[in-house]
C-alpha cells in the first residue's frame, strides 16, 4: 500500500517537475497582450492550428533530435545539426538556436525581474493606487511607467539608484549564481511544490476577476462578462472588416505560432540542448506532450481568462489591445488585488509565483549557450558561464537603457522572439523530416518512449509542418518586410538593436567555425562507441549509413 | 460576449482540459514514467566538474 503511494507521489512529482519547467512568463503575460492585439476569439484558431500542426510535432522533433546528437557526445544546437544534417551549411543554421535563447534571455531576465520588483513592492506597500477607483488605472499605468523607466530613455541608468535596476541586478545575479554553481535542479525541486501554490493563486485570482461585475457603474460597457467577449469573441484587427478576414492576414498567424513557439519553448534551441544529455531509452514523446499541454493549461485556461477581462474592465478594449504583450498584467493585475481583501498579500504572492515561473525557464535558457561554448573553446563550464554572463548582462543594459515605451524591448520579442523562433522552427521541421527521414525520426523517437506518435502526425510533420511555416514565412515577408526595413531606418534604437543582434550572430558563426573543425575531428564512431546507446555493431553501422 | 465567443471559450477551455487529462493520465498509469520522463531542469548535463 505504502509502495503504490510513494510510486503514484513520484510520477505526481514527474508531472510537477515538467509543469514546473513548462511555465513561464509566456503564459500569464505575454499571450493575453498577444491575443488581445490579434483578433481575440479569432485568434484561437490560428493558436490551435499552430499548436496541433506545429508546436506539439515540432515539439517532438526538437526532443527526438537532441537525444540522437547526444548519442554522438555533441549537446550544442550547431554541432547537433552538423551531426544530422551532415552539412556545414546547417552547423551554421545552428546559430539559430543559440542567439534566439541568448538574446530572449537579454529581456526575459528585466520581465522577471520587475515581478520580484513588483512582489517586494507589494510586500513594502509602495504600489499605492489611491482611494478613487477610477484613478486605479492611471496610477497603475504610471507606476509601471516610472518603475521600468517607460517615459524617457536612459533614466533607469542615469547615476541614481533606482528599485528596479538594483532588483534586476540580484536577478541577474541569483540566475548566474544557480547557473554556476549547479542549483538548477534544486529550483526545479522547489518548483515542484510552488506549481500547484501558483494554479491556487491563480484559482483565487480568476474567481475574483469573474465575480468583479461592473467596478465603475458610470460605464456599465466595461463589466466582467464583456470583458470576456472581448476575449474570445471573434473580432477583426484593429476593428476593420470581418474576424474571418482577420484571418487572413499573415501577421495574425505569425503572432499565433510565435505565441505557441514562445510558451513551449520550442524553436528556442533549448529543447534540443536539454534533450541531448538524455539516455537512448529516455521518454521524449509523452514528456514534451506533457510539457505542452501543462502549458496550454495554465495558458489558455488561466492566463487567457485572468489578464484580458480584468484588462477590459480596468482599461477598455483600446487599452486592453493596445497595451505591449508583457505590460497587459503589470497594469492590470495591481487594479484587481486593490478590489481584493488581502490584495497586498496576494499580489506579493501572485508576483513572486511569476517570477518563480520565469527563473525555471531563463536558467534553461542559458544552458545552450553554455554548452556550445564549451565545445566550441574548450573551455569548462565556470569560463563559459563568465563569458556568457559579460555577453547577457551588456545586452540586458542594452535594453534598460532604452527604456522608452519599451520599444527596444519589444522589437526585440517581435523579430528574435517572435520570427526568428518560426524560421529555426522551419530548420528543425526540414532537417528532422526530410534530411534526417521522418520514419528513421519516429522510429528513434519512439525508443523508451512512454507512449507512441499517433500515426496522424508522422504526415503532420513531414508535410504540413513545413508548408504551413513556408506559407506563412513567405506571406508574411511580402506583407511584414518593407515595414521592418522602415523602421529600422528611421529608428534609431532599433538600428541599435538590429546592430546587437547582428553582432552577436556573427561573434556566434566565428565560434562556430572554431568549434566545426574539433567537432568533426570528435565525432565518436557509432560503431565502436558503447555510448552510441550500446546499439551493437552491425545495427550501428545502419544507423551510420542512413 | 456572444454565442460564437462562449463557443469558442468553452471549445477552446474543453480542448486544452481533455489534452491534459490524457497527458496526465497516461503518466499516472504507467509504471516507468518517473525513470523514462524528464523536465528539462532536472536532467543532469554532466558538465558541472569540467
Amino acid at each position: 500500500m505504502s509502495q503504490a503511494k510513494d510510486q503514484w507521489q513520484s510520477r505526481l512529482g514527474v508531472i510537477l517537475a515538467v509543469a514546473g519547467s513548462a511555465v513561464g512568463l509566456g503564459n500569464f503575460l505575454r499571450f493575453p497582450g498577444n491575443a488581445a492585439a490579434n483578433g481575440g476569439g479569432g485568434f484561437m484558431i490560428p493558436y490551435f492550428c499552430a499548436l496541433i500542426f506545429l508546436g506539439i510535432p515540432i515539439c517532438w522533433a526538437e526532443w527526438t533530435m537532441g537525444k540522437y546528437g547526444g548519442q554522438f557526445g555533441f549537446n550544442s544546437c550547431p554541432a547537433i545539426f552538423g551531426v544530422i544534417g551532415r552539412r556545414p551549411i546547417f552547423r551554421y543554421l545552428g546559430v539559430l538556436g543559440l542567439i534566439i535563447p541568448i538574446v530572449i534571455y537579454m529581456y526575459y531576465v528585466l520581465i522577471e525581474s520587475w515581478c520580484m520588483g513588483y512582489a517586494f513592492s507589494f510586500a513594502a506597500g509602495w504600489i499605492d493606487l489611491g482611494d478613487n477607483p477610477a484613478q486605479y488605472a492611471t496610477q497603475s499605468v504610471d507606476y509601471f511607467n516610472s518603475f521600468v523607466g517607460a517615459n524617457q530613455d536612459g533614466l533607469m541608468l542615469d547615476g541614481r539608484i533606482h528599485e528596479s535596476v538594483v532588483v534586476w541586478l540580484i536577478v541577474f545575479a541569483v540566475n548566474f549564481y544557480l547557473i554556476y554553481r549547479g542549483l538548477s535542479k534544486g529550483i526545479e525541486s522547489f518548483c515542484k511544490w510552488a506549481m500547484p501554490m501558483m494554479a491556487l493563486f491563480a484559482f483565487i485570482v480568476l474567481g475574483r476577476v469573474l465575480t468583479l461585475g461592473t467596478p465603475d457603474p458610470a460605464q456599465p460597457d466595461l463589466s466582467v462578462l464583456n470583458g470576456l467577449g472581448f476575449m474570445w469573441n471573434p473580432k477583426p484587427v484593429d476593428g476593420e472588416g470581418s474576424w474571418i478576414a482577420a484571418l487572413a492576414n499573415p501577421t495574425v498567424w505569425r503572432n499565433a505560432a510565435g505565441q505557441i513557439f514562445f510558451s513551449l519553448s520550442v524553436g528556442f534551441g533549448v529543447i534540443v540542448n536539454y534533450a541531448s544529455y538524455l539516455k537512448r531509452k529516455d521518454d521524449v514523446v509523452l514528456s514534451g506532450l506533457t510539457a505542452s499541454s501543462t502549458n496550454e493549461f495554465f495558458e489558455v485556461c488561466l492566463g487567457g481568462l485572468i489578464t484580458i477581462p480584468a484588462a477590459f474592465v480596468f482599461l477598455g478594449a483600446v487599452g486592453a489591445s493596445k497595451t505591449g504583450t508583457f505590460s497587459l498584467g503589470f497594469h492590470t493585475l495591481p487594479i484587481v488585488f486593490q478590489y481584493m481583501d488581502g490584495g497586498r498579500f496576494f499580489g506579493c504572492i501572485w508576483f513572486l509565483m511569476l517570477f518563480l515561473a520565469a527563473i525555471t525557464s531563463s536558467l534553461s535558457m542559458l544552458q545552450p549557450a553554455i554548452a556550445f561554448l564549451e565545445e566550441a573553446l574548450a573551455i569548462g563550464r565556470k569560463a563559459s558561464v563568465t563569458l556568457l554572463g559579460l555577453v547577457t548582462g551588456l545586452g540586458s543594459l542594452f535594453v534598460i537603457y532604452f527604456s522608452k515605451d519599451l520599444k527596444v524591448l519589444l522589437f526585440l520579442d517581435d523579430t528574435v522572439g517572435t520570427i526568428m523562433i518560426v524560421v529555426l522552427a522551419l530548420v528543425q521541421v526540414i532537417l528532422f523530416s526530410w534530411v534526417f527521414g521522418v520514419d528513421r525520426g519516429i522510429r528513434f523517437a519512439h525508443q523508451g518512449a512512454e507512449m507512441h506518435l499517433p500515426r496522424f502526425f508522422k504526415f503532420v510533420i513531414k508535410y504540413v509542418s513545413p508548408v504551413y511555416l513556408l506559407v506563412m514565412i513567405g506571406w508574411s515577408c511580402v506583407t511584414d518586410s518593407g515595414k521592418y526595413y522602415k523602421l529600422i531606418r528611421e529608428d534609431n534604437q532599433i538600428l541599435l538593436a538590429t546592430g546587437l543582434v547582428l553582432v552577436v550572430t556573427v561573434f556566434l558563426l566565428i565560434l562556430i567555425n572554431l568549434g566545426g573543425r574539433r567537432w568533426k575531428a570528435e565525432t565518436r564512431d557509432p560503431r565502436t562507441d558503447k555510448s552510441f546507446g550500446g546499439l551493437g555493431a552491425e545495427p550501428a553501422r545502419k544507423e551510420a549509413r542512413r | 460576449m456572444r454565442t460564437g465567443g462562449w463557443i469558442f471559450m468553452l471549445l477552446s477551455i474543453s480542448f486544452v482540459l481533455c489534452l491534459t487529462a490524457f497527458t496526465f493520465y497516461r503518466v499516472l498509469r504507467r509504471p516507468a514514467s518517473t525513470e523514462h520522463m524528464h523536465a528539462p531542469l532536472d536532467i543532469d548535463t554532466r558538465d558541472q566538474d569540467t
